[in-house]
């Protein structure tokens, strides 16, 4: 067990080390471009901001007068504490404010939909292996590579369009409707279900082919090896060769993925937001964006990036239970 | 000498491309399109131009219907290929060449410099692309240099992986052993011995590269991080967003671009399973011996004990 825990806290110190880069990257790129942060910021903003916002963006940056390694240490200690500034677009409200709202309805949209995909994926691509040839692995995969191939958010746009505008099965926008008083209540549960459907749904569609196409390709090498033969040779159940002996090794590549992968879904699951304008932090991204308000925009991709190291941490721990090699 | 060899490799490569079916198919998908990219602005109506009302639906003057400012969609969506194409292969081309040298430096010394390097590039694996991506595009100029900067910058740290842990493989063979035992220099090794090795995973690592440029590309451009002046792929689907396009119905707006995208990705796509199959003998062994073999029986690698599934 000592190794175990020795195991998760050398990954818990890279992930430390992964946010300590994201956070320099995010203070040393303004500073890295071409031409003074501060003027290229206080240019794009003159006469559109009353002084104080102009005060509160100058410290949200620590563009002061220090030298640079003073305010790279004012800028982390203002992080540890918290503070992550002001918004501009929403000023006065600070952005963790803003942001924390945001994160809860992201998480349950593009959670759900991760899970959805990723056990679904997994089983069709065990199914796949298992009759390898058959209907499902001829017509299956290209099927879903193709549905792969369209952007995120284009497939969103396509699904409104059909179902949200066209029939009107779904609602056009938001989470919940007006209807409803957001709570621990029935009434509310269901509405925000029934909104987070379709985007899910799409969200479902592009992602599955790639769970399913890994999980065959392991399956398919789990099933040459000689403990299925004997498995098999010994008469037990195939459906418990399947599950228990094949499918059970062969999803350990695919958990991993499922850490790298989850940034790059997050990315997607973004945008799709943006479509439905689900106000979750894709929503947000592109108010920030069409705002230039630059202090959310380092927000969101701070808590972004916390999230998803601290979602792989969590990931390491499930192998750790998965896979008792790593416990050895 | 070698030109004769490097040729007949092409030669090799070209042939299995078109033995294959869908490394075939999805090469013409992808000429096909770049062929549109390279001349089509020259046979449509200017792009730019007002044409008729907003907004019109698909008719025979307008095959794909009018934007929300009055242009043809049709022309737009002809050369808007021109620059996605180019930022997307351009990505792709330097993803590889950064992600060989990244990974094949820290494959082939290992020890320290592979520590700190692989350190690097699990970084850079697990920080989330997207909100990366807006943050430095929204402090450079738009336009093609900065997207292709951009996309680089997230998107490298993948086919480093990928290609360290090939070079890890080749390096402890013979041959490599045999080339530093008489005395070559290490660059040599890695670009003359060890590189050639591993061109149809360069080859399959530039087109996926490509492919995630095209998406990547396309999704910032249409959150208006782009240059929203030009005509691009990405930035037809934000004007046909900005001009409310679900809201007035207008879909001519945004599909045909999404299945042009879509097109181009799926011929891509084909194109590595088509490289897989050609350069990967076991593949092809198996498709070799399937039409001796019974149908649907002794293709698993198998050999049936028992009847498993009736």
């Amino acid at each position: 067990m000592s190794t175990s825990i020795q195991y998760l806290l050398r990954r818990l110190g890279f992930y430390a080390i992964a946010a300590w880069a994201a956070l320099t990257l995010n203070f040393f790129i303004p500073r890295m471009m071409p031409g003074d942060p501060a003027s290229i910021i206080f240019a794009r903003f003159r006469g559109k901001l009353n002084p104080e916002a102009m005060v509160a963006l100058r410290e949200t940056f620590g563009l002061t007068d220090e030298p640079l390694l003073g305010q790279y240490f004012t800028y982390l200690k203002n992080l540890l504490s918290g503070d992550l500034g002001i918004s501009i677009a929403y000023f006065p409200q600070p952005v963790t404010e803003i942001i924390s709202t945001a994160l809860l309805w992201t998480i349950f949209l593009a959670g759900t939909s991760l899970i959805i995909s990723f056990s679904l994926g997994t089983l069709l691509g065990t199914l796949a292996a298992w009759k390898r040839g058959g209907r499902l692995d001829s017509f299956l995969p290209p099927a879903l590579a193709f549905f792969g191939a369209f952007p995120y958010f284009w497939l969103a746009m396509v699904a409104l369009f059909t179902f949200g505008f066209g029939l009107g099965w779904f609602p056009l926008r938001h989470a919940y409707g007006d209807a409803v008083t957001p709570g621990f209540n029935l009434p509310f549960m269901i509405d925000a279900i029934y909104h987070a459907f379709l985007p899910a749904l799409t969200m479902v569609m592009v992602s599955l082919g790639g769970w399913m196409l890994s999980m065959r390709n392991t399956m398919i090498t789990t099933l040459g090896a000689d403990y299925i033969t004997f498995a098999r040779a010994k008469g037990l159940p195939s459906k418990m060769v399947m599950l228990k002996y094949a499918a059970r090794n062969a999803i350990l590549p695919n958990f991993t993925g499922f850490g790298m992968a989850l940034g790059f879904v997050l990315s997607g699951a973004l945008l799709t937001e943006i479509i439905f304008s689900y106000p979750g932090q894709g929503y947000l991204l592109l108010e920030a964006v069409r705002a230039q308000d630059f202090p959310l925009m380092q927000g969101l991709f701070m808590t972004i990036t916390l999230a998803v190291l601290g979602a792989n941490w969590l990931v390491d721990i499930a192998i750790l239970f998965l896979d008792p090699r790593t416990r050895r | 000498m070698a030109t004769r060899k490097n040729d007949s490799i092409l030669f090799r490569w070209i042939k299995g491309i078109i033995h294959n079916k869908k490394a075939l198919s999805g090469s013409l998908l992808v000429l096909s399109f770049i062929l549109i990219a390279a001349i089509g602005p020259y046979i449509t109506v200017d792009p730019n131009a007002f044409l008729d009302t907003p907004l019109s639906p698909p008719s025979f003057s307008h095959w794909f219907g009018t934007t929300g400012q009055g242009q043809d969609v049709l022309a737009q969506t002809i050369s808007g290929a021109r620059q996605t194409l180019i930022v997307g292969f351009a990505t792709g081309f330097f993803v590889v060449l950064i992600g060989a040298l990244i990974g094949g430096i820290s494959g082939f010394y290992g020890g320290k410099v592979d520590d700190v390097l692989s350190m690097i590039i699990n970084i850079f694996l697990v920080m989330p692309g997207l909100p990366l991506m807006v943050i430095l595009a929204s402090w450079l100029p738009p336009g093609p240099l900065t997207l292709t900067g951009v996309l680089v910058i997230t998107g490298w740290a993948w086919n480093a992986r990928v290609i360290r842990s090939q070079m890890m493989a080749l390096r402890d063979r013979d041959f490599v052993s045999a080339a530093i035992v008489s005395g070559e220099r290490n660059i040599r090794i890695i670009l003359i011995e060890i590189m050639p090795r591993m061109l149809s995973l360069l080859a399959s690592s530039f087109i996926g590269a490509s492919i995630y440029a095209i998406g990547a590309q396309v999704g910032l451009e249409f959150l208006g991080l782009g240059d929203v002046s030009t005509i691009t792929w990405g930035t037809n689907l934000y004007w046909a967003s900005n001009d409310l396009a679900l809201l007035t119905g207008s879909w001519w707006t945004f599909v045909p671009t999404g299945i042009c995208i879509a097109f181009v990705s799926f011929g891509l796509t084909l194109i590595n399973f088509g490289i897989d199959e050609v350069t990967n003998p076991r593949l092809i062994s198996e498709r070799n011996w399937r039409k001796y073999l019974p149908k649907g029986k002794g293709n698993d690698g198998i050999t049936p004990v028992i009847k498993t599934h009736a």
